[in-house]
């Protein structure tokens, strides 16, 4: 037996690599933050990212695994548990589940969704070339203006808005799913963490919502 | 016939050391070659097909639950006895053989209680060894609680949930034989016939529960663990499945029926709430430790229990029994619970409880210490009744509990069948007229771990493996008169339906061989229960068809068993002309206490049946006892 | 006997109805009249049942033994939930007092593809059995066993390793699960063992024995819903989940040699 494949090997799995994107999540949402410094702040922000693109590359290539895997583990584990209950209750109550916690499968793919599009649009400039030439005083990449451009637009806006919504219920049941399918829950820890872990997930959303928000309504210029 | 039991010579303290040097083996290498075949998967069946899968033989066991976790053996609450004396408090292997034979009133076998004695700590060290969580203490060693019947702490505990750890202890134990190949465990069957070549025991027939098949099984032994049969009464404490079908069959087939009349009522369960009641739930006698039972001294008093002023009540354990009040023994504090509501002093629903008040108790100690020391019991009893134990008494009235009869076996648990053995509730051997609380679990235990592995090997090592296999005629036979029972049920399509027979078998048994039995009532129900069962074989309504699940068809099977097994109880109660334990008979008493009859009943009573509707014949194994002087029990 | 007034109660049942394992199934109506609110819910159905009986009719087919909230028999689903609308009880337990006149009640069997339906409300919990035969115990032979207090267990640790072997085997925990996932029934019995030095031993193998096991039978995986939690009799707790989790990560630097379960001669 090996123990990847087994039905708790699966959920190591999604722990680790959920893990490490929350991680990422949470750097990305501090980075991000940035923006609150202006133009200045954001794209001095975005050149030190550049700084070593061996690293650069090797971080997207993790991410880019995990990402990949996480889906992949998640659909089966999915459609295993589908499969694991034939015949549906006429009626069924849950009492202690959430929203977030049943939607997991779904949330999880307009994520995937969600991050294709955030790439296709900020990092290869797919639906505005003209991004890719943005500088500005200092000779740098213009993040911020490009940044600005897209988020004024309200449809933009609203898009990354709900994005984050997503977020919050994905990371709503996953930061604590994470350490009860590792076993790093005990009787006396396994209330906290569930409620960290919620609340680690509200300060990512906040931080992540703050940004399209100021800047559609001008707070950020 | 005067019946041997075999008890070996010798100093008791020695008897079994001996017994087992004179016992034949049997060639590990040969065990295999060997089935037997294991009826019942509790505490004795579990733990017999489990360590005999251990050691080689070739084991089938079979249970009428889906699992061989589920047997009742797994709703004992209180605990196991053993002799280990780690409290210090000079407990002995023979103190618990002497309470347990004076608890027994004096009619069970010497030798077969002190090997129980003897073994009861063995069976502490291997459930410790399969991991039961007893309740330990702060460094880490046994616990142990005092429990009726002894002045030695010596019952070990898991929780309220005693039972429930041992069974899933032997559950395991089995479990892990069927792993290795050496049991295969067969659930969902009902045993339904002894099958018997030559006048030894060679297989069973069943029922599959599930598919309806009548299934045959051949075996070189068949080993009877098949609990107790108070569900006679219709209400008891025992489960719904309970039944004494295995055993009263092999008894029709020849197996003598002993002591039938030795069954147990226990005083503190909770009343009945009606007609549509199916069950009794027991509450740790305990509780009696700190709560006063009383009634209302006035007839029909229908007050709440609150109303009534303190110079109305009565407190008639107290009353009747000054030294020992309301912690007088089970069969006492019963009868006497009896007697305030055929007084018409009862209370509740039908005037059938007594009130257990521990308003005292919570003045005295305060609600926290009770809690401590009763929560789960409170919970339970609100959670059934509705009623808070900590502000109103609680209502308690006795049910059917355990019997002490069954299958007659010798001292290496044989019954007089060759190759038949019987284990646990479903044989005689041990609690005599009245079983001590945390006595049946160790009885269990001891017969299928540390008795039966010597015991059989003795049978086996005398006869040829597989020399009588199920193509031998007489399973057919057996298969065809089964299955014509089992057609002819299905075939009467009657007014009345299964349980209204049971239940009215439960009234006659209840009222007339319950807790008091007198010659007239004993005579009434000989005369009731035969024309019941005419009806039953008129009347009953058994729905549903025979190649399919078909739970009418099981329990009219168990109550047409009943119905003919209900006039042994009753027949040997009323040949039985003393009080003695859980046979209580009005006419045999000193100012209410029980009044034995050492001369002319020191004896075990095992009935060979002869017939249905015919008088079954009785056979004698008189009790010597050569260690313990006969005495009389009282508790004034 | 139905309608003979036990009580007042009158209710309107939605029975899952279902001939054999081959048989789609249903659920059919039933009306329980004169129901008094101090029945156990098997009880309210005996009293249908008898009324089934007398109108010529097949009574409704459900486990049950010994009514007293520990064999772990009897397996309904209860109005969506397991053993119904009350806490730590299993159905036989459940009284009608529960409910209020005029009540429909949906009533159906566990479902899971690892439970399938034998009839009615009666399924086959036999993937249980043979996860415990997987592993589920000591391998301590019959005799030979030091002294009970040969080996001293901390009171804590007994009295956790207590609170898991509470099981009663039911599988609530299986019908709840939004996955029909055995994760809380496993988990306790690897923790009931794993917690004490006489099963600790043991335990690398008996934890990857019996998830191996669990899999096979094709039960769901955990994904932390808890709801096996809230409907277990027994309060047995989704930490024992996280145990097991724990114990099956620590093999995983050092994987027991291949297991081969069982003892025997």
């Amino acid at each position: 037996m090996r123990w990847y494949t087994t039905s708790l090997g699966k959920k190591f799995i999604m722990g680790i690599t959920g893990l490490l994107m929350v991680v990422f999540v949470l750097a990305h949402m501090l980075g991000n933050l940035s923006t609150f410094g202006g133009a200045n702040g954001l794209n001095a922000y975005a050149e030190h990212l550049r700084v070593f693109p061996p690293g650069l590359w090797a971080f997207r290539g993790l991410m880019a695994l995990a990402f990949v895997v996480h889906i992949i583990t998640g659909v089966l584990l999915y459609l295993e548990n589908r499969a694991a209950r034939p015949v549906p209750y006429a009626n069924k109550k849950n009492d202690r589940t959430t929203f977030s916690a049943l939607t997991m499968v779904w949330t999880g793919i307009l994520l995937g969704i969600f991050v294709l599009i955030h790439l296709l649009q900020f990092t290869l400039h797919a639906f505005n070339a003209e991004w890719a030439h943005l500088v500005d005083a200092m000779g740098r990449f213009d993040v911020f203006t490009m940044v600005s451009a897209g988020l004024s637009n309200p449809l933009w806006a609203a898009f990354y808005i709900g994005a984050v919504v997503v977020l919050l219920l994905h990371l709503l049941h996953g930061i604590q799913s994470f350490f009860q399918s590792l076993g790093l829950t005990n009787e006396n820890t396994f209330c906290s963490i569930n409620l960290g872990g919620k609340f680690v997930a509200f300060v990512l959303a906040v931080g992540f919502v703050l940004i399209p928000l100021t800047i559609f309504f001008g707070i950020v210029k | 016939m005067i019946l041997d039991g075999k008890a070996p010579s010798g100093p008791l303290a020695q008897k079994w050391d001996k017994h087992r040097q004179d016992m034949k083996l049997v060639n590990p290498a040969n065990k295999r070659k060997y089935k037997i075949l294991v009826v019942g998967t509790g505490l004795a069946g579990g733990a017999a097909a489990a360590t005999l899968g251990e050691l080689g033989y070739n084991v089938e066991a079979f249970c009428y639950q889906d699992s061989a976790r589920r047997a009742h053996s797994i709703a004992a609450q209180g605990g196991i006895n053993a002799a280990k004396n780690y409290p210090n408090d000079s407990d002995s292997i023979f103190r618990l053989f002497y309470d347990t034979v004076k608890g027994g009133d004096f009619r069970a076998r010497e030798a077969d209680v002190y090997r129980l004695a003897t073994v009861s700590n063995n069976i502490i060290d291997q459930c410790v060894a399969q991991g039961v969580p007893f309740a330990r203490d702060y460094a880490g060693y046994l616990d142990n609680r005092s429990f009726g019947g002894a002045q030695v702490s010596r019952t070990f505990y898991a929780r309220g949930q005693t039972g429930q750890q041992l069974l899933i202890g032997a559950y395991q134990a089995l479990s892990r034989q069927v792993k290795a190949g050496s049991v295969k465990v067969h659930a969902r069957r009902e045993m339904l016939d002894l099958v018997v070549v030559d006048g030894q025991a060679k297989g069973i027939t069943c029922r599959n529960l599930v598919t309806g098949q009548i299934e045959s099984f051949w075996g070189d032994a068949v080993v009877l663990c098949t609990g107790g049969y108070v569900n006679v009464f219709y209400l008891s404490t025992n489960a719904m499945g309970c039944s004494v079908t295995a055993g009263w069959r092999a008894a029709k087939k020849g197996a003598f029926f002993a002591n039938p009349c030795y069954t147990q009522i226990h005083p503190t369960c909770i009343p009945q709430t009606g007609d549509h009641q199916s069950k009794l739930t027991l509450m740790s006698e305990s509780l009696r430790n700190d709560g006063r039972c009383w009634a209302p001294k006035k007839q029909g008093d229908n007050r709440a229990p609150g109303q009534i002023p303190e110079d109305e009540r009565d407190y008639y354990l107290e009353r009747k029994y000054p030294s020992f009040g309301n912690l007088a023994p089970r069969d006492i504090a019963s009868r006497a619970a009896k007697e305030q509501c055929d007084d018409n002093r009862g209370v509740g629903p039908g005037g059938r409880g007594v009130y257990l008040d521990f308003a005292d108790s919570i003045k005295r100690l305060g609600q926290e210490k009770i809690e401590e020391r009763y929560g789960n019991l409170f919970q339970m009893y609100e959670k059934i009744t509705d009623e808070n134990g900590y502000k109103q008494p609680m209502r308690i009235y006795p049910a059917p509990h355990y019997s002490m009869g069954g299958l007659w076996v010798d001292y290496n648990c044989m019954s007089n069948l060759p190759g038949l053995f019987v284990l646990g509730e479903a044989n005689f051997s041990v609690h005599g007229a009245n079983r001590l609380g945390a006595s049946a679990l160790m009885q269990g235990l001891a017969d299928g771990y540390f008795v039966i592995p010597y015991t059989i090997a003795d049978y086996l090592a005398r006869i040829t493996p597989g020399k009588v296999t199920d193509a031998h005629p007489e399973f057919k036979a057996s298969a065809d008169a089964v299955k014509a029972e089992m057609d002819k049920l299905l075939a009467i399509k009657g007014k009345k339906t299964v349980s209204e027979f049971h239940r009215e078998l439960g009234k006659i048994m209840w009222n007339n061989v319950g807790m008091a039995r007198s010659d007239a009532s004993l005579k009434e129900a000989l005369k009731l229960i035969p024309a019941l069962r005419e009806e039953f074989w008129q009347n009953v309504n058994v729905t549903g068809g025979n190649g399919e699940v078909n739970q009418q068809l099981e329990n009219a099977w168990r109550v047409a068993d009943f119905l003919e097994f209900g006039e042994l109880l009753a027949r040997d109660a009323l040949n039985r002309k003393e009080s003695c334990g859980g046979h209580f008979r009005v006419e045999y008493q000193d100012k209410g206490e029980a009044q034995r009859d050492d001369e002319n009943y020191c004896y075990a009573a095992a009935w060979e049946f002869k017939g249905v509707d015919k008088e079954p014949e009785l056979h004698k194994e008189p009790l010597k006892f050569e260690n313990i002087e006969l005495a009389v029990r009282s508790y004034k | 006997m139905s309608g003979s007034a036990h009580g007042n109660m009158n209710l309107t049942l939605h029975v899952w109805r279902q001939k054999d394992a081959k048989d789609k199934g249903r659920l059919e109506q039933y009306e329980a009249k004169g129901i008094s609110p101090d029945m156990s819910f098997l009880e309210m159905l005996d009293v249908v049942n008898e009324d089934l009986i007398k109108k010529g009719k097949d009574p409704i087919v459900f486990d049950h033994d010994c009514r007293e909230g520990i064999c772990g028999m009897c397996s309904q689903m209860i109005n969506g939930i397991a053993h119904g609308p009350d806490t730590d009880i299993t159905a036989c337990q459940l009284h009608m007092r529960k409910f209020k006149d005029g009540d429909a009640i949906f009533i159906e069997p566990w479902r899971a593809k690892a439970f399938p339906v034998l009839k009615d409300l009666m399924v086959d919990r036999g993937a249980l059995d043979r996860i415990i035969q997987s592993y589920g115990y000591t391998s301590a032979k019959t005799g030979g066993v030091p002294d009970g207090n040969a080996i001293l267990i901390s009171k804590e640790n007994a009295d956790l390793s207590m609170d898991a072997a509470a099981c009663i085997g039911c599988g609530a925990c299986v019908a709840s699960c939004p996955n029909a996932s055995a994760m809380l029934f496993v988990s306790a019995k690897v923790s009931h063992l794993g917690l004490l030095p006489q099963g600790e031993v043991e335990a690398a193998r008996r934890v990857r024995a019996m998830v191996e096991a669990m899999d096979a039978e094709g039960f769901g995986n955990c994904t932390n819903h808890y709801e096996c939690e809230a409907t277990c009799p027994k309060g047995i707790k989704a930490t024992f989940i996280s145990r097991m989790n724990r114990e099956l990560m620590k093999t995983i630097p050092c994987p027991p040699r291949e297991v081969k379960a069982g003892g025997g001669a």
